[in-house]
């Protein structure tokens, strides 16, 4: 692999031109960020703050119970390595409405830029194919970036897009931390969705 | 007392759980939820999920809820043990989540490895404010149900149906 050049900050924005379509869940930390960032903490969101490792199992639950809607899971390497079994599960089930999207900066963010396993060994890319995904997108470039859309909206799902991303900080978005009122935020919001 | 070999009771709990709304059912197989999931896939209105690890049934429980759907996740005692950072999501999001959690470990429990977590069950549940309907005997099963359910979906709480190996059966090993 080539080394990362791509700015966390800036990935979401091209992916997801349209954050309204989707109901997003996403781990604790950096993906939390950059996602409240991309939705403005919007009603379609559910963010992690503990629970490391619930993201993907999380979204597989929305995109089952909501299989008319598209979902997007955006976790990180660490999140994701911490229930990787996760992306079995979610091969076994294949929804089509699903895609994981991991943001992977080869370290743990949060707690002090700790190096992770994805700077030495290992390839989230090749475990996500290994687990059955059969569409994968590996981007690590900015013209990957560019096509990194596409992919989310034409292959068939699920999906697994691998953002390699230099280090560096995440979106600086101050999203709602209590998870009782962002529960009932995203269900309330749903809910009236579907017109209940 | 009846006895539970006599009668269907996975039959009893499944068509309960699906009267109550639950369409998921996230799953670590084991003996004791086998008839139960054989039922769910049996079943053109319900999902069984094979699950990696129990935790992953929390957050799919957690995930139905968001979207207002119900789920019951099934594993065996010793998964209880992989689960509990994950109930902090449950806990302090206020997710009514609903477990069945078959025994190793108690009633006439013949392997020494599944004393520790067996025996830890109920306290790690408890302290991570899940509630416990147990089940001892056939007796307990309709009602133990019923108060779980309404635990849960009406009472806005999590809640475990907690089969005990009297009711079901130590295994001969």
């Amino acid at each position: 692999m080539i080394p990362a050049t791509l700015d966390r900050r800036d990935v979401l924005a091209n992916l997801f031109p349209k954050p309204d379509d989707y109901l997003f869940i996403t781990g604790l930390a950096g993906s939390a960020r950059d996602t409240a960032g991309l939705t403005e903490d919007g009603d379609n969101l559910f963010t992690m703050a503990g629970a490391m490792g619930a993201a993907t199992s999380m979204g597989l639950g929305v995109a089952m119970a909501a299989p008319n809607r598209p979902v997007a899971v955006v976790t990180g390497d660490g999140e994701l390595l911490m229930n990787i079994g996760s992306l079995a599960t979610v091969a076994t089930i294949a929804p089509d409405n699903l895609s994981i999207v991991c943001i992977d900066n080869g370290c743990h963010g949060e707690t002090g830029g700790q190096t992770g396993h994805t700077s030495n060994k290992t390839d989230l890319t090749v475990m996500a194919r290994g687990a059955g995904f059969t569409s994968t997108l590996r981007v690590e470039t900015q013209a990957e970036l560019m096509a990194a859309a596409k992919f989310l909206t034409e292959a068939p799902g699920p999906r697994f897009v691998h953002l390699r991303v230099r280090d560096g900080p995440p979106t600086p978005y101050k999203r709602n931390m209590n998870l009782a009122e962002c529960r009932l935020r995203f269900r309330s919001a749903y809910q009236a969705s579907t017109g209940h | 007392m009846n006895d539970q070999k006599d009668t269907d009771w996975p039959k009893q709990l499944f068509d309960a759980l699906v009267e109550a709304g639950v369409t998921l059912f996230p799953y670590i197989p084991d003996a004791g939820n086998k008839r139960l999931i054989e039922y769910a896939e049996a079943h053109n209105g319900v999902r069984p999920i094979l699950l990696t690890t129990e935790e992953e049934g929390v957050a799919i429980a957690a995930g139905a809820d968001l979207v207002a759907k119900k789920a019951v996740i099934c594993m065996q005692s010793s998964g209880v043990g992989n689960i509990p950072n994950f109930l902090s999501l449950v806990n302090g999001g206020r997710f009514p989540i609903l477990m069945m959690v078959s025994m190793r470990g108690d009633y006439g429990e013949q392997n020494p490895w599944q004393y520790p977590m067996g025996q830890a069950v109920e306290p790690i549940l408890t302290a991570m404010g899940v509630l416990l309907f147990r089940v001892d005997c056939l007796d307990d099963l309709a009602p133990a149900t019923e108060a779980a359910i309404a635990a849960t979906f009406k009472g806005g709480n999590s809640a475990a149906l907690i089969l005990s190996q009297r009711f079901l059966g130590a295994k001969p090993f």
